[in-house]
């Protein structure tokens, strides 16, 4: 600790109630001031301030504190430290890296390890692309360093600095501490650029101005893409209740959209599953870089039995950092799985505070909160002059499964894309649960255009085309439920055919299968043209009287629903012989039926 | 020398409140000794407010009152020492033995409340359990280190179930890697109790199994306990003494209620149905310590059993449970009464962590598909019942009947099965086959044609 800390004016800790404990003598503290805790010095941040009596959430577990402790102020709201060294890499609900906790302690997360960050040992071969002389703007680029494989951070002047160089070290090996840059502003004050800089998590970073969102992130899932597709820069909820695929579908869209950068929060869910993506994401290829997929993530993990407040924190620190690589002109998605542990965490701590609750505990300012999390999301032009975007996707744990509840009802409001999980989709093990009655994307017209251009012109004609007939299956259905299919006249058992066909040969996709788990777009495009074809031939035969018994061939039938397996993805030549074969099939049918 | 008051303000159901205390640490241990008997309770600091202190009582409160009693606090923690000799033990929900054996002594103590384990030190679960129970294997596939609570019902068999499936499990890989159980018993009733231990003479375990039990008329606010000393016990026998531990537990909502009522003793603002709003990082702070560490021998398989009640899977004890744990096994009551054992509910019912455990070189190359089919063919089962209910089974298309008998056939061969009966996992996948063999080829859409052509029994 340094003279100047030890000089500070102190804090004593006059209550403790859980992750909420309270001091006094904490005039000279700041709202959302980040303070260390009592002699083992956990972090926490001031959260009410009242006369000389200050409130703090503390992000590590509070038993063994005292009455008389200190609480220290740090002088400086609860920030991260951005720069090269998040990718590959997993850290806590306050940005510490959970490998460096384990080095520290081999097993359990201890408390009172204080501040660590990224590493500010590791030297990085770095580029200078400045000159004396040049004049550098907020965000703009003073140097690149080669992050990982497929990943350059370009070093940004942070959004507050500019002036005119009037240093520059020589390339070379530096680390996030080393000076690089010395710049000088038109009031004579010379700042410093280093490789990192600190940024408050609750503050959004500033961008030059949003603009509209016009291409789509592309999943490689066909009900997504196809459907119900996210722009870039767009927002998304998942709710579904206990085991409808929430944490599944995160983790397809962290694998395969095809963002530059995922950010991925483990928020208030499992230990394994964060296991399961250190374990599972080197190996797997991205079919953009050819490289791991883990070369482009960042993970942060606040699981559910780590403390509360840290969750809390969990969702701005991603966001935060989600910020920073977009600010370097990259798309970036975040997933934050899952919302609803966020949200309770707040309720959490608004009980602890004794605030008057609103809906089910949760406190009044909930939806406010909601809200501008999910505004922080966007496509923008970086004060770099770059294009670039966050796109969030949030999942949302209903309680009860019941969609009506606080956390759900106000998400909805926020997002532009509701991928409703049913429960009884997952029971029948129909993948991803996704019901297509309920769900919506709100960017269907803005992204037309691009469907139109980048995939087939009636690309989003035979999307509707499609669904119409899932809404009339799902209408007829309730009457099969009352009568039994046979009663049904024939061009509707038609339409039942081809429903299921789409929902298990096409809306079904198997994450375990490796062909499956990722389909391209063309591929996603020919399958449902495929099925529509088979369609619309089977209703020229209604017309000539063929009964739908007569119209379904076996054959085709199981090859329709097998497809997306025995069509390589590389190789939809497959497809133009299963519309042979039909043509064939309703040749001899109508030949037999025209007589 | 710590300080000793006589002075008790207020007793509120499991709490006491003190004032005019000094130096004390949140989650300090208290001592209560009632004046003149020596009889000594405990209790555990939860709340500070300068010299008012919340102390949250372990055993019953009744007779409390000012002046009766002396509040000693202890300087520590809730510690129990951790020795292999705790197996074949039986503790109360604090952690003293009342099997008349001397007490345990060690070096070694942990707190019970233990610690997140950092998600970088896990060891991803990946290895098949077979229990011998063909719905269980075959749907809701157990891997070492999962945590798989039974959801059941007043009156279920999910005592039995779970004797079954300690009986039957084999946990460590060979006969080198050993292996204990550690059963603890939340608010039950002592008939219950009895029959585990019953049960763990039979499968000849007893002196593997580390017990903690807290009866339905032991005080509530040992029910907090019960399940972190437990679980103590375990972290300490696997990831210290690298063994293969199965964690019985029963009955959460037993906790839960327990939670409930102090919650309200302390005035909390109630979420869901009266429960705090902290119940979902509470029970992760217990389910969360299942699991498996890199690089080591060791694992905790967890099988919390809860009581859903009124059968109601979104009240928010189940609820907040199939958040947190790796899947669920959901006991029916429409089964239980065609006298179908075990009542496994397949639909419900998930085993998350049994992609990675399954197929070629855990179980057998068909599983996922057989598992995939059974579940989607039984789904369609329950379609075709609801619509014979209404046009009568008669009336129901060729197809449609063939369902029907599927569906019985399901039931009463492959769901049903014997208490003391173990089906190894060829054996129930060869039956999966079997019953799927009575729905026409066409209906079998999740079925690979290699497998089909391997597996499918022949002249049917
Ligand atoms: N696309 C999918 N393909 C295959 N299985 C899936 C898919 N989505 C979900 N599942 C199955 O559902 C289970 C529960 O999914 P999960 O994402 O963990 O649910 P949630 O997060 O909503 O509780 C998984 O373990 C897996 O077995
Ligand atoms: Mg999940």
């Amino acid at each position: 600790m340094t003279v100047m800390e030890e000089n500070k004016i102190k804090g004593i800790i006059s209550a403790i109630n859980g992750p909420v404990i309270k001091g006094k003598n904490m005039t000279s503290f700041k709202m959302r001031e980040m303070v260390t805790v009592g002699n083992k010095h956990l972090i926490g941040e001031v959260i009410v301030l009242e006369g000389d009596v200050g409130t703090i959430q503390v992000y590590e577990e509070t038993e063994g504190l005292k009455i008389g402790e200190v609480i220290t102020p740090t002088g400086k709201p609860l920030s991260l430290k951005l720069g090269p060294g998040m990718l590959k890499n997993m850290f806590d609900g306050i940005q510490r890296p959970l490998e460096k906790i384990q080095e520290l302690s081999p097993i359990f997360i201890p408390e009172g390890i204080g501040l660590l960050s990224i590493d500010d040992q590791k030297q990085w071969v770095t580029t200078l692309t400045v000159n004396t002389g040049d004049v550098l703007l907020a965000g703009s680029v003073f140097g690149t360093i080669q992050e990982t494989e497929v990943i350059e951070n370009r070093l940004l002047v942070p959004p507050n600095v500019s002036g005119t160089v009037i240093e520059v070290v020589p390339n070379g090996s530096y680390t996030i501490e080393d000076v690089l840059v010395r710049i000088q502003d038109q009031k004579n004050q010379v700042h410093e650029l280093k490789m990192a800089h600190e940024w408050p998590v609750r503050t959004p970073r500033p961008n030059a101005y949003r603009r509209e969102t016009l291409v789509p992130l592309i999943t490689g899932q066909r009900v997504i893409d196809i459907f119900f597709p996210i722009a870039k820069g767009g927002t998304a909820a998942i709710p579904g209740g206990f085991g409808t695929g929430k944490t599944m579908t995160q983790h397809q869209l962290a694998k395969w959209s095809d963002a530059d950068i995922i950010v991925y929060i483990g928020c208030g869910e499992r230990g394994n599953e964060m296991t399961e993506v250190i374990e599972d994401f080197p190996k797997l290829i991205d079919p953009r870089s050819g490289k791991s997929i883990m070369e482009r993530t960042v993970l942060i993990a606040n699981t559910s039995n780590m403390p509360v407040a840290a969750r809390e924190a969990s969702i701005y620190t991603g966001i935060t950092i989600a910020e920073y690589y977009r600010d370097m002109g990259y798309a970036v998605a975040m997933m934050a799985d899952s919302t609803s542990r966020w949200a309770e965490a707040l309720r959490e701590i608004s009980g602890r505070l004794e605030e008057m609750p609103a809906e089910e505990g949760y406190p009044a300012y909930l939806p406010s909160r909601i809200a501008e999390f999910y505004e922080r999301a966007g496509s923008v032009e970086t004060l770099g002059g770059d294009d670039a975007s966050i796109t969030i996707i949030g999942a949302v744990s209903p309680a009860g499964g019941d969609f009506s509840e606080p956390v759900t009802e106000n998400t909805k409001r926020f997002v532009n894309v509701f991928l409703a999980l049913d429960k009884s989709l997952a029971y029948a093990r129909h993948y991803p649960a996704i019901n297509w009655l309920e769900s919506y994307s709100g960017y269907i017209k803005i992204l037309s255009d691009w469907y139109e251009d980048n995939v087939a012109e009636d690309c989003i004609s035979l999307r509707n085309k499609m669904l119409e007939l899932l809404y009339e299956e799902n209408k007829l259905q309730e009457m099969v439920m009352l009568v039994g299919e046979d009663v049904l006249p024939d061009d509707q058992r038609w339409v039942l055919e081809i429903a299921k066909i789409i929902k298990v040969g096409y809306l079904q996709q198997n994450a375990y299968n490796k062909d499956d788990t990722y389909v391209p777009l063309q591929k996603q495009y020919v399958m449902l043209k495929a099925i529509e074809y088979l369609y619309d031939s089977g209703r020229e035969g209604l017309k000539l009287g063929i009964p739908t018994s007569q119209l379904k061939d076996l054959d085709i039938f199981s090859q329709f629903i097998k497809m997306k397996y025995t069509i390589p993805n590389d190789d939809l030549s497959g497809i133009d012989r299963l519309k042979d074969e039909i043509d064939q099939h309703f040749e001899i049918l109508f030949k037999k039926y025209e007589n | 020398m710590k300080k000793e008051y006589l002075k008790i303000d207020k007793v509120v159901g499991p709490l006491i409140q003190v004032s005019d205390v000094d130096d004390v640490f949140y989650g300090e241990v208290v001592d209560i000794v009632e004046i003149g008997t020596g009889k000594v309770k405990k209790g555990k600091v939860i709340k500070i407010e300068e010299k008012n202190v919340v102390i949250q009582v372990f055993q019953n409160t009744a007779g409390l009152a000012a002046g009766n009693s002396i509040i000693k606090f202890t300087g520590e923690s809730f510690n129990l020492p951790m020795s292999l000799d705790l197996q074949g033990r039986i503790f109360n929900g604090i952690g003293e033995p009342i099997d008349n054996g001397s007490d345990i002594f060690s070096l070694v103590e942990a707190n019970i409340n233990g610690r997140p384990i950092n998600p970088m030190s896990r060891e991803y679960p990946r290895n098949f359990i077979q229990t011998g129970i063909s719905s269980i294997d075959t749907l809701a596939t157990l891997i070492r280190g999962q945590k798989l609570p039974i959801f059941s019902g007043n009156g279920l068999p999910h005592n039995e179930l779970a004797a079954q499936i300690v009986k039957q499990a084999r946990l460590g890989d060979n006969v080198h890697e050993d292996f204990a159980v550690v059963f603890a018993a939340i608010g039950v009733k002592h008939d219950d109790e009895k029959f585990f231990r019953k049960s763990f003479d039979d499968a000849n375990v007893m002196d593997r199994v580390v017990m903690f039990v807290n009866y339905a008329d032991d005080p509530i606010a040992e029910r907090i306990t019960t399940p972190r000393c437990a679980l103590t016990a375990a972290e300490y026998l696997a990831f210290e003494k690298h063994m293969h531990i199965l964690v019985v537990m029963t009955d959460i909502t037993s906790y839960c209620e327990a939670l409930r009522e102090i919650s309200s003793a302390r005035e909390e603002v109630p979420s869901r149905k009266g429960y705090p709003g902290y119940m979902y990082s509470d029970l992760a702070s217990l389910y969360e310590r299942a699991g498996m560490l890199k690089d080591q021998v060791g694992s905790i398989t967890f099988l919390p059993i809860l009581t859903m009640p009124n059968d109601d899977i979104t009240h928010p004890i189940p609820d907040l449970t199939g958040y947190i744990t790796e899947g669920q096994i959901v006991l029916g009551r429409d089964l239980f009464q065609r006298s179908i054992y075990p009542p496994v509910a397949i639909l419900p019912s998930l085993s998350r962590l049994m992609k990675d455990g399954i197929g070629d070189g855990f179980t057998r190359e068909d599983h996922a598909e057989v598992a995939n089919q059974l579940f989607a063919s039984y789904s369609k089962v329950q379609e075709v019942r609801d619509l014979s209910q209404i046009i009568g089974e008669e009336d129901l298309s060729s197809t449609d009947k063939k369902y029907m008998a599927f569906g019985r056939a399901f039931e009463a061969k492959f769901l049903n099965q014997g208490f003391d009966e173990s089906r190894n996992i060829v054996e129930s996948l060869n039956l999966g086959w079997q019953l799927l063999s009575l729905l026409p080829l066409t209906e079998l859409d999740r079925l690979s044609p290699e497998n089909i052509e391997k597996y499918f029994p022949k002249g049917s």
